[in-house]
């Protein structure tokens, strides 16, 4: 039996307002427990919510970059439901008219190209947090995260493999941050993905029944937990099971997925529209405007650095998975005028390991644009070679100064003389007789030994080129 | 002093007849010596006192606000900043709010002085105000009988010269039922023009809040107050407020007063229509025209407001679970135990019975058998005033189909109870303003109240008629027995 899998994905991104969405208390991470929520917040008696339309912006922008309707006229609904973390007894959200609706997303996965449909973009709150440690038997209840906007983001059930739904994700993550909607940061909650799963016979239409997967906070686990998931559900039908349409919960230390009380399906959150807010009206002037504001996209920023620049699409894929990085490297190729496709090694290299090294975003980078240019400058006028450009790097990132200032003081400076050079073949030549006869009788590896023994004396600063160059003249008489 | 409208009071405050200091204490007395009425849930004379006082001291420095320094009392339904605020129920008997509605900001900055938290009943479900979890209220013209509700304790206490006047909420009557039982005039304004922030919500689509006077010049010295576009109500209309006492003057020659033929038909109270029937040769006096209009839906009112109604109620009541505020069980095994218990222990039937009712009509299978047809209806209701307002300017008819009635008599019948709220009810749905005057009295000595309906933000004009109407008759004067000092 062929089975095909279907997954279809639903992404919870905060967006980077700076208040609530219906009130006007901070949304900041990381402040003290119930110290960012208001009267409305916290949902005293008599208080009554007032729209961000900062985060209706934010939904437009998304809605542009997919391609997406954008509707002039959706509404607010309240999804009634009782828990601790939600103060009002329901969540504001949006039900049968949303505010974005057919949007989609090119992915490739393995050089294909595929389309993935987004049915639809929605504006809600978000609720606290239940903190089920430290308490002793009880739950601690923090609101300062009660009211922050949310776009809910629904796929197609479009995607047909891990692999897809992990090239999906990555795909909106990046989009998102280059929107600057959202800052995408997993860990922390603001970029949060639950994986709708089922699995049927290859070539049936008909959908199977679907098991939601939540709480999967990185793309690796997103990757395992609907490998595992499918995999279960193979294995349950194919023993003449039945999958039940229930949560699961995915649990990275013991590497399954299970289930949650599956009476969260019963759930009738008896929506309706809030008499407490009007339709949220967005003009098309409001539209234009969003759209003058946009971004250079991903994909087309992509396109041009492989066009501009000559990069190959791997490290135009590198440069432009971040603005930050994208900008970064642009600015360094129009200071430092030298090989774009230089500054994309080196920086895709060198620099990437290091931030990667100590964990730093590049808006952090000890090594500037300005130092990165003057690094590139003196490397493209054979100050130094480079692998002395290397050491130059690591010192820049250690605070010792700009290149020059590296150079200048560890004396650095490549050793182009001619007539030095040959002086340091000939001592090494007559220090060595053994290999020169057995190089000259063919042994043509120890080539390399004498390079390396030039390098050696001169602490690496001799130009290699000219050490080729003359070695072999040298050499090979 | 007592018999004095807030127009008089604010003249001999000025005349320096009398402090905001002495009336508040005035009152205060008052509200003790009648403490069987049972109008207040709350009263506070320290914090009453230093209001009155901070009043004179600005009257004293000329004072421009014309009701700077009258007393008023506070239905208990409206947030009051360091006040026990009950809504008439025990899930919040402990509840201090911490914050001013709205409506009681603008109050206090104009300097006035709050007398205190009125009656209600619970959630602002009922008609009757029997039930309040602080007890029944009695009404002033018979104690046996009630005042009407929700809005009961604030009639009560304008009724009894406990207060000049009151504030009161409105979402299907609660305003005017409660004036026409008791004798007062009763102001629901149009939806969006006083501000529902602070006010605790009972059906977010029809709640209004609105005043208790014995005039309706009173009535427009108040509500130049409470009316206004608030920003933190996204449901208030930024239409400017107009001077409401300008207007009241005003000649209403030629004005054309429509009677919905479906309020006149069988099952009215031939003593009331009488009343109704005297109001109207008073009007035509005055140069007015009746017509008849028709109101072809009016029958739909009472089962769209009972399925709207309570649907957004059960939503709205969902925060008082005991989490955060308020009441919560003593001894509860975990969270849902919690929740069931205190909602079990915290709310009365009434309440209870409009939640299930809410959640049902929103559940999923009847939602749009319920809600959503209820939705469709309550628009079908709204064309019917728009179409009959082509052809007069105010639309009139009894307030209430009875007046007041037994403590106890339709307590056992939800339904009876309901019926109350036939004529109020239709406005609530519309959002039209609607306003209810002393008309006259029926053969038990019982005032009946005269309703009009207006078009949206016209409530100048409705004030303006009722001043013109109280201007040549004296209902509005007549005091319950025994309350005269």
């Amino acid at each position: 039996m062929e089975w095909e899998t279907v997954i279809g994905l639903e992404v919870h991104a905060q967006l980077l307002t700076k208040s609530k969405a219906f009130s006007g208390a901070a949304t900041k991470y990381g402040a003290e427990p119930n110290t960012q929520a208001c009267a409305v917040d916290i949902a005293l008696p008599g208080v009554l919510p007032v729209f961000n339309r900062e985060a209706a912006r934010m939904a437009v922008r998304f809605g542009l970059a997919v391609g997406a309707q954008i509707n002039h006229r959706s509404v607010f609904a309240r999804k009634n439901y009782f828990y601790p973390d939600l103060p009002k007894g329901y969540q504001i959200s949006q039900y049968e008219l949303p505010i974005v609706t057919q949007g989609n997303i090119t992915i490739e996965v393995d050089g294909v190209q595929k389309r993935i449909g987004i049915t639809r973009a929605h504006l809600e709150e978000d609720a606290g947090k239940s903190l089920h440690e430290d308490f002793h038997g009880m739950t601690g209840i923090d609101l300062n995260r009660a009211g922050t906007p949310l776009l809910e983001i629904v796929s197609e059930p479009d995607m047909r493999s891990a692999k897809e739904a992990v090239a999906y994700l990555k795909k909106l993550h990046e989009l998102v941050r280059y929107l600057e909607i959202c800052d995408g940061n997993m860990q922390e909650g603001s970029f949060r993905c639950d994986a709708n799963v089922s699995v049927r016979p290859k070539g049936e239409n008909k959908l199977g029944t679907r098991a939601e997967l939540k709480n999967i906070n990185s793309f690796r686990f997103v990757e395992k937990a609907i490998e595992l998931e499918v995999e279960r559900q193979i294995d349950l039908i194919e023993g003449g099971g039945k999958v039940v349409q229930e949560t699961r919960l995915y649990d990275s230390d013991q590497n399954i997925t299970r289930s949650m009380r599956s009476k969260e399906e019963a759930m009738d959150y008896r929506y309706f529209p809030d008499p407490d807010l009007p339709p949220l009206v967005i003009t098309e002037d409001f539209i234009r405007g969003v759209e003058k504001t946009l971004p250079e996209l991903p994909d087309a920023k992509r396109a041009r650095f492989m066009q501009v620049y000559g990069l190959n699409a791997y490290d135009a894929g590198v440069l432009t998975s971040s603005r930050e990085m994208a900008d970064y490297y642009e600015q360094v190729v129009r200071d430092s005028k030298t090989d774009p496709k230089i500054a994309a090694n080196w920086i895709t290299g060198e620099l990437a390991a290091f931030l990667n090294r100590d964990n730093r975003e590049i808006a952090a980078s000890p090594v500037t644009v300005p130092m990165m240019s003057g690094l590139l400058r003196r490397l493209a006028d054979n100050t130094i070679s480079g692998k002395i450009a290397k050491e130059v790097f690591e010192s820049m990132w250690n605070g010792e100064g700009d290149a020059d200032a590296v150079i200048a003081k560890k004396g650095l400076q490549q050793i182009t003389d001619t007539g030095a050079i040959e002086k340091v073949i000939e001592e090494i030549i007559a220090k060595n007789p053994k290999q020169l006869e057995q190089y000259r009788a063919g042994k043509q590896a120890l080539f390399g030994y004498f390079v390396g023994q030039v390098m050696k004396v001169t602490q690496g600063k001799a130009n290699p080129q000219q050490v080729n160059e003359l070695l072999r003249k040298k050499l090979g008489a | 002093m007592i018999e004095k409208t807030v127009a008089e009071l604010s003249a001999a405050l000025r005349r320096k007849e009398i402090s905001s200091v002495e009336l508040a204490r005035l009152f205060l007395e008052r509200i003790d010596r009648y403490k069987d009425l049972n109008a207040f849930i709350t009263v506070d004379a320290e914090r009453t006192l230093a209001q009155a006082e901070a009043s004179d001291e600005r009257l004293a420095r000329g004072a421009n606000n014309p009701l700077t320094g009258i007393p008023l009392a506070q239905k208990d339904i409206f947030c009051a900043d360091g006040w026990r605020t009950t809504c008439g129920s025990r899930i919040l008997s402990n509840f201090v709010a911490p914050y001013n509605a709205t409506t009681v900001d603008k109050f206090n900055q104009a300097g006035v002085v709050c007398l205190g938290k009125t009656n209600m009943d619970e959630f602002a479900m009922g008609s009757s105000n029997e039930t309040s979890y602080y007890g029944v209220v009695k009404n002033p013209w018979n104690p046996a009988l009630v005042p009407g509700g929700s809005s009961g304790g604030s009639a009560a206490a304008v009724a009894a010269r406990l207060a000049p006047a009151a504030t009161g909420t409105d979402t299907g009557g609660s305003i005017r039922q409660p004036a026409a039982l008791c004798n007062l005039t009763g102001l629901k304004p149009s939806y969006g023009r006083v501000s529902r922030y602070g006010m605790i919500a009972f059906a977010s689509s029809l709640d209004q809040g609105g005043l208790l006077t014995r005039t309706a010049e009173d009535a427009a010295l108040l509500l130049n107050v409470m009316a206004g576009f608030d920003p933190r109500d996204s449901t208030s209309v930024d239409e400017p407020v107009p001077d409401y006492t300008q207007s009241l003057d005003q000649d209403i020659k030629g004005l054309r007063i429509g009677l919905p033929k479906e309020y006149f038909s069988q099952g009215l109270n031939p003593e009331v229509m009488k009343v109704i029937e005297s109001a109207m040769a008073e009007f035509k006096k005055l140069g007015a025209q009746v017509v008849e209009v028709t109101l072809p839906n009016s029958q739909l009112a009472i089962p769209c407001y009972y399925v709207l109604a309570p649907a957004e109620a059960s939503s709205n009541l969902s925060r008082f679970d005991g989490a955060r505020y308020g009441l919560r069980a003593k001894d509860y095994t975990d969270l849902l135990d919690m929740y069931c218990k205190t909602r079990a222990e915290g709310f009365g039937a009434e309440v209870k019975r409009r939640i299930m009712i809410g959640t049902y009509a929103l559940s999923a299978g009847y939602y749009d058998a319920y809600y959503l047809k209820a939705q469709k209806l309550r628009r079908l209701i709204a064309e019917d005033f728009r179409k009959a307002f082509e052809a007069c300017d105010v639309i009139m008819g009894p307030t209430s189909p009875t007046t007041a009635f037994r403590i106890g008599e339709k307590s056992d019948d939800p339904v009876a109870m309901y019926l109350n709220d036939i004529y109020t009810v239709p406005t609530n749905l519309a959002g039209l303003p609607g306003l209810s005057i002393p008309a006259g009295f029926d053969s038990r000595d019982l005032p009946v109240g005269l309703q009009m309906i207006g078009k949206y933000f016209d409530e100048a004009r409705l004030l303006n008629v009722a001043h013109r109407y109280q201007q040549v008759t004296d209902w509005h004067h007549r005091i319950p027995p025994g309350f005269d000092e």
